[in-house]
């Protein structure tokens, strides 16, 4: 029953754009009577967001050409956009890892563990806290806003982790911050703008809420499903505090970041010899510089790929959550 | 004066009398309703037909009153009859406050550690009191000074610098009228947010390097210095480096909201302004910024809450020795304490410390804009 709407809010943003090509058509035939203090404004605005698009983008490009670049080759410098001496020894070496390949299984789980289980769960909380005669409503939706205000600090959180055996387990990336407020506001913001017939009819139809959750509401809210999904899966694969603090010396349950960041800190301190790295040292052409390159780029790749695709869903939801609650 | 007072003393009982009407009408609807809900739970009856008689004989006031009463809080009596109605609701609220018990408040029960000497094998109840020497010792302790001043001086840093590039990206990228580059310096800018801070600050030690960074390469060229420079070891520029690292990460991604609010702005006001002779930057700066002023305010509340947050894990990967002075965080210092020394009760204090801090500010800042009537957070 929504999706047509959101369909119709594409349209009506195309038929805004459209406008605004008109306009620019409009401005174009009338180019003469531009003020020229606008020509100004225009060629100065141009000249500062294309800086702002080449400072964003350069360093991105410059670790994908160090990257594909010979090791040794690379240590001279001058490498900017393009790979000098091409070779692709370094990702043959960042694949041969075994603890980023370990760490990188780990990531992988984790993030799809989490973004699947977190968000129905916070959804079936928001779903509950969007039906607006529930006696506990205000209640419970302020139990957890509190919880974005006042928080007990890692000290006590890593005892209480320690008590209920989650350290050193795999549970530690999952079962934390399972309900996060502000994800929760932002889901049940967009459900209480739903219209309440369409809770009403179902349940007059004889549909229990699990019932109403799954098979109605789940569906409407595909679009700010995707954004929070989104969410919970940069932040889980991005994180590696939890994995330094409650799981440091496990081999077997390591992420790939903190994999990453280890090779960064190891890369520090560069005198303590290339051994770190292996049977690979022997080949000459890998250096820590460039084999960091290469995870770097191997690390943030599947979010890069991902992204141009969810882009359309996190604006929609970034808008709900500016929402004041 | 007299004549006034007629009028309002006639107008007086028949407002009461339809005050009264609409209560006797809302009471057979909200019956009526309840009625229909009892059939609906039995599933028998023809809800449909009730609904339409009912809808028939209300008036277009009553409807109307009956809505606003909908799309407000409909108030519902916390009684047996509603926990059984509501049983299904209720079962599934019971393991999220459970679990936000376990997860969000027990933790709360730690801060006692804090005015303890606490001792693990004395666990929480037998460890000794010491009243607030645990604060005391923190507020002696130099490098808890330094923390606390690093953390204040980033995340205020961080704060300004935020909003000033997402605000202003915001403001240029509403100017350009081509929908392709448009879309093109969008995309690229959220990107960044997408990375982990362990990935930026590779990227940031890299163009900062002193062999061959990009940064150093056009600073010699350009001869503004003569050779290059070690960024990381010049304890005055560590804070800049942290606040613009946090600028090329999250500028776009905290523009998409003012961008948002950009498109809520009446067209008619560009048009008025237009005609008052405002040129394309006129527009941008009398127009669109007081547009979305309300939503800076707002934002601007919440960040200043959070101001204490800003700063860990950047701090946490780039610094060194030389520089451990300006880069050491509250939480890099818990983490140090807490867990490296495993002196508790010092970690705690320091948590507790941080987050009342934190609880003040957002305190001040919400008073402060009551007393200016700007949006407030609550």
């Amino acid at each position: 029953m929504k999706k047509p709407e959101l369909e119709v809010k594409n349209d009506m943003q195309n038929e805004e754009l459209e406008v605004d090509t008109r306009v620019f058509v409009r401005r174009k035939k009338g180019l003469k009577r531009l003020n020229p203090s606008d020509v100004i404004f225009v060629v100065i605005n141009t000249l500062i967001l294309s800086f702002a698009v080449a400072v964003t983008l350069y360093p991105i490009l410059n670790t994908l050409a160090v990257s594909f670049n010979d090791g040794l080759d690379a240590l001279r410098g001058g490498i900017y956009l393009l790979p000098r001496k091409l070779s692709f020894k370094n990702y043959e070496t960042v694949f041969n890892m075994n603890n980023l390949l370990t760490g990188a299984r780990n990531s992988v789980l984790r993030t799809v563990i989490a973004s699947v289980l977190h968000l129905s769960v916070t959804a079936l909380l928001a779903y509950v806290l969007s039906v607006k005669e529930f006696v506990f409503r205000k209640h419970v939706s302020l139990f957890y806003v509190l919880t974005m205000y006042v928080n007990a600090g890692l000290i006590p959180i890593f005892l209480l982790f320690r008590e209920l055996g989650l350290t050193n387990t795999f549970a530690v990336y999952i079962i934390p911050g399972m309900v996060a407020a502000f994800n929760l506001l932002v889901l049940r913001t967009y459900m209480s703008s739903l219209p309440d017939s369409l809770r009403e009819s179902a349940q007059i139809d004889g549909a229990n809420h699990l019932t109403i959750f799954w098979k109605i509401y789940a569906p409407i809210c595909k679009p700010v499903f995707a954004t929070i999904a989104l969410f919970i899966a940069v932040f889980h694969w991005s994180s590696w505090f939890d994995n330094m603090i409650y799981n440091p010396r496990n081999r077997e349950l390591t992420t790939l970041q903190y994999e990453l960041m280890k090779l960064l800190s190891s890369v520090t301190s560069q005198t303590s010899s290339g051994s770190a790295y292996g049977k690979s040292t022997q080949s000459v052409a890998i250096t820590p510089t460039s084999i960091r390159a290469a995870a770097t780029i191997v690390t943030s790749m599947p979010i890069v790929v991902l992204y141009p695709f969810l882009q359309r869903y996190f604006i929609t939801g970034l808008t709900i959550g500016g929402v004041k609650e | 004066m007299t004549d006034k007072d007629k009028e309002k003393d006639n107008r007086t009982p028949e407002e009461k009398k339809t005050a009264e009407e609409l209560a006797v009408e809302m009471k057979v609807a909200s019956i009526k309703r309840r009625q229909l809900a009892y059939s609906s739970d039995s599933s028998s009856g023809n809800p449909e037909k009730t609904k339409e008689e009912l809808a028939a004989r209300l008036s277009w006031k009553e409807k109307r009153k009956l809505k606003a009463e909908r799309l407000a809080e409909p108030k519902v009596e916390l009684n047996r009859r509603t926990l059984r109605r509501q049983k299904e609701l209720l079962l599934i609220t019971i393991p999220f406050v459970l679990y936000g018990f376990i997860f969000y408040y027990l933790p709360l029960g730690g801060w006692i550690m804090a005015f303890q000497d606490y001792e693990p094998k004395d666990g929480l109840l037998g460890s000794e009191f010491v009243g607030l020497d645990v604060f005391r010792y923190i507020f002696g302790e130099e490098s808890f000074l330094y923390a606390f001043r690093n953390t204040l001086a980033m995340g205020v840093i961080n704060l300004v610098l935020s909003f000033v590039f997402a605000i202003g990206f915001a403001l240029l990228l509403n100017e350009v009228r081509l929908r392709g580059p448009k879309k093109f310096a969008q995309t690229v800018s959220y990107l960044p947010h997408f990375l982990s801070w362990i990935i930026v600050v590779g990227i940031v030690r890299d163009m900062l390097s002193m062999d061959h960074g990009i940064v150093n390469d056009l600073l010699v060229r350009f001869d503004i210095l003569d050779k290059p420079m070690n960024f990381f070891s010049k304890p005055d520029l560590f804070w800049w480096i942290v606040g613009f690292s946090n600028v090329w990460k999250e500028t776009g991604w905290n523009s998409i909201i003012y961008l948002a609010a950009i498109t809520a702005i009446n067209p008619e006001m560009y048009e008025a302004a237009a005609l008052d002779g405002a040129g394309r930057f006129g527009k941008m700066w009398h127009v669109t910024l007081p547009g979305i002023k309300p939503t800076i305010f707002i934002l601007l509340m919440i960040n200043i809450g959070n101001v204490l947050n800003v700063g860990f894990e950047i701090q946490y990967l780039l610094t060194n020795a030389m520089i451990k002075k300006v880069s050491e965080t509250i939480d890099i210092w818990v983490l140090y304490w807490g867990i490296g020394q495993g002196d508790f009760s010092v970690g705690t204090a320091a948590g507790i410390f941080k987050s009342v801090v934190s609880i003040i500010l957002i305190y001040l800042a919400n008073s402060a804009a009551k007393a200016t009537g700007e949006e407030r957070l609550f």
